[in-house]
């Protein structure tokens, strides 16, 4: 409306080089304009195909959330089959995952930050770091087959699944430490080592607890990726038809705990979600609908604390 | 000296070299942990040239690449690999139709022209996309996107290339719109601000200022979406269809890379076996292409980094 008005004036007084201008002005803005809509409506094709899929989820699987699904072992008649052995065997795995994943690629992260000399190994652990990041996760469960199982004479167990994933997800816990502790100001670190604090009290005394906000991110980020991981799952052979639970950490006799359920044989959520996909029956496609939904629920759960995590940095931040 | 003091310094002496030992060991302990990168990356290196070579000492290497046939279950095996590589790049190159215009586009959207309260609500949105689970896109490619493809093209099986494809397209598309946003982030504001100056729109800053200047980063971004595509496992193994066939029609089925070591793992594999070598001669090749992508992809994003 107001280029119109401009040209107009312009035509009236300026002659045809600034009509031309003004014409120029106009397409350039309408492009503008078209490219802006471009992006807008990929981004809302984006959105829908999100909310078809959720909603999809909820229209074919909603009937079959309740509570004998949580609590029954998988069966051959759809109307009796359940996720208790597929959730709990996700939490085991999940432990054994955080437990090795948060040390190791913390230890990492630091040591790459804080510690490294700028020198040919640490350009080498940096690379491999990276690429490790985009190798397929398949190719994870070839390792953890030829290597944990063939080679180490591991079984099928929560303990091999936990490490495999834990390995997995170690790029993005590194990746997360290390920048947690690179936005520390400097001002912090100098201040510690004129108080006479050496690296290692620097860095697990003053530097930690600032980092460790990002870090539990970082490790809720890789944590809800490996949960839904199926494929180095499958590769190492977990079952997908278990009917019964590992062993309780916790015992009635001395000494009170067991670790038994580190070698039991389990099956994930996304392996009972998977074997239920690819039956022919559409009733066990409503099976697998709802632990789809049981699965992006612990997902997005696990997404949304970290988002909140996040969100509580950066408020603080400012 | 009193022999107060000299019990002080001795104390503090003690206190000192304890500390000095606590340091020494923290470092060597944490040097550890950053070489287990180093040894996953052998380890993997190592677990797949052990199986392939013993492959390759029954299958011939050259039959291997160019054979047309993958038939290893069959009593008349074949080992030709093209049909599950003709199948991997059908399905990821639909994929990458979608994710690279529409990641890049997104790209540009958010760095250069959506307002910071559009940002706050798009960015949770790709990082949802990105979090679902590869198993619950695979069951919407095969139970939705199926189906209402089917409308479209009556002759399409239940099983084929082009649903994986489209549906992995939108699952890349928040990685290669990231990985280009960063890229663009990254063009200093001077240099936009000067072609604001010089009379440019936003288009035309983002056309002819902000993508040259990006422009290795986009590349990379591009590239290595292409690396996940091709890897990507759980999509393909429950949408693409099991049967090898040497095809490049996204309308067909077709067993990929992946989707066929995934068909393998879920029977019984016997320890040994040449069907058990098979699927690390073909996770080789995988890992090899994807390598070659991410190696590229690194250094084209180092190249940006650098620039500014």
């Amino acid at each position: 409306m107001a280029v119109t008005t401009y040209s107009q004036q312009a035509g009236g007084s300026g002659g045809s080089d600034a009509t031309r201008l003004a014409a120029l002005i106009a397409r350039n803005r309408r492009m503008d304009r078209v490219f802006m809509v471009g992006g807008i409506s990929v981004l809302l094709i984006a959105a829908l195909m999100l909310i078809s899929l959720i909603l999809g989820l909820v229209v074919q699987g909603a009937s079959s959330v309740d509570v004998e699904f949580l609590t029954n072992f998988p069966s051959r008649r759809p109307e009796s089959a359940g996720i208790l052995a597929a959730w709990v065997g996700t939490t085991a795995v999940m432990v054994v995952t955080a437990l090795l994943a948060l040390p190791l690629g913390v230890a990492a992260g630091m040591y790459l930050e804080e510690y490294a000399p700028n020198n040919w190994v640490t350009d080498l652990i940096e690379i491999n770091v990276t690429n490790l990041a985009g190798v397929p996760s398949i190719i994870y469960g070839l390792l953890a087959l030829g290597l944990f199982l063939f080679t180490f004479g591991m079984g099928q167990w929560v303990l091999v699944a936990g490490l495999v994933l834990a390995l997995l997800i170690l790029p993005v816990v590194i990746v997360s430490t290390r920048e947690s502790f690179r936005s520390i100001p400097r001002e912090v670190r100098e201040a510690a080592h004129a108080l006479g604090a050496d690296d290692w009290q620097t860095v697990s005394r003053y530097l930690m607890p600032a980092a460790w906000p990002g870090i539990l991110t970082g490790l809720i980020v890789g944590l809800s990726r490996a949960i839904g991981e199926t494929a180095p799952v499958i590769t190492i052979g977990a079952l997908t038809f278990i009917a019964f639970l590992p062993a309780a950490p916790i015992t009635s006799a001395f000494p009170y705990l067991s670790f038994e359920w580190l070698t039991a044989p389990f099956t994930v959520m996304p392996i009972q979600m998977f074997n239920w996909v690819s039956r022919p029956q559409s009733e066990f496609h409503d099976l697998a609908a709802g632990a789809g939904l049981v699965l992006l629920a612990m997902t997005l759960t696990m997404n949304a604390a970290a988002i909140f995590i996040r969100y509580r940095l950066r408020r603080r931040g400012r | 000296m009193t022999a107060n003091s000299i019990a002080q310094v001795q104390a503090t002496d003690a206190f000192l070299r304890r500390r000095r030992r606590v340091d020494r060991l923290m470092r060597v302990v944490l040097f550890l942990a950053a070489t287990v990168s180093v040894l996953v990356t052998a380890g993997i290196v190592f677990v797949l040239l052990r199986e392939s070579i013993t492959f390759f000492q029954s299958v011939s290497i050259v039959e291997f690449l160019t054979g047309t046939r993958w038939t290893p279950l069959f009593t008349s095996a074949h080992f030709g690999v093209l049909p599950l590589l003709s199948a991997t790049l059908t399905v990821s190159a639909v994929a990458l139709l979608v994710a690279i215009p529409g990641g890049t586009l997104v790209a540009i959207y958010l760095s250069e022209f959506a307002p910071d309260r559009v940002r706050e609500v798009v960015k949770p949105l790709l990082e949802l996309l990105e979090g679902i689970p590869t198993v619950v896109y695979g069951y919407f490619a095969l139970l939705f996107v199926t189906p209402v493809l089917q409308l479209v093209f009556p002759q399409l099986g239940g099983f084929n290339l082009l649903s994986p494809g489209l549906v992995m397209g939108v699952m890349i598309l928040p990685y290669v719109t990231s990985v280009s946003e960063d890229a663009m982030r990254a063009v200093p504001s001077d240099l936009r601000e000067g072609a604001y100056a010089l009379g440019f729109n936003r288009l035309q800053t983002a056309v002819r200022v902000v993508i040259p200047g990006a422009l290795s980063g986009i590349t990379a971004a591009c590239i290595l979406g292409m690396s996940r595509a091709i890897g990507e496992t759980m999509v393909v193994a429950i949408a693409a269809g099991q049967n090898a066939q040497l095809t490049f029609n996204p309308l067909e089925a077709a067993a990929t890379i992946p989707g066929y070591i995934v068909q393998i793992s879920l029977g019984d594999v016997p320890h040994g076996t040449v069907k058990y070598q098979t699927i690390f001669a073909v996770g080789l090749l995988l890992f090899l292409i994807t390598l070659t992508f991410n190696v590229i992809g690194f250094f084209l994003r180092r190249r940006f980094r650098e620039a500014y």
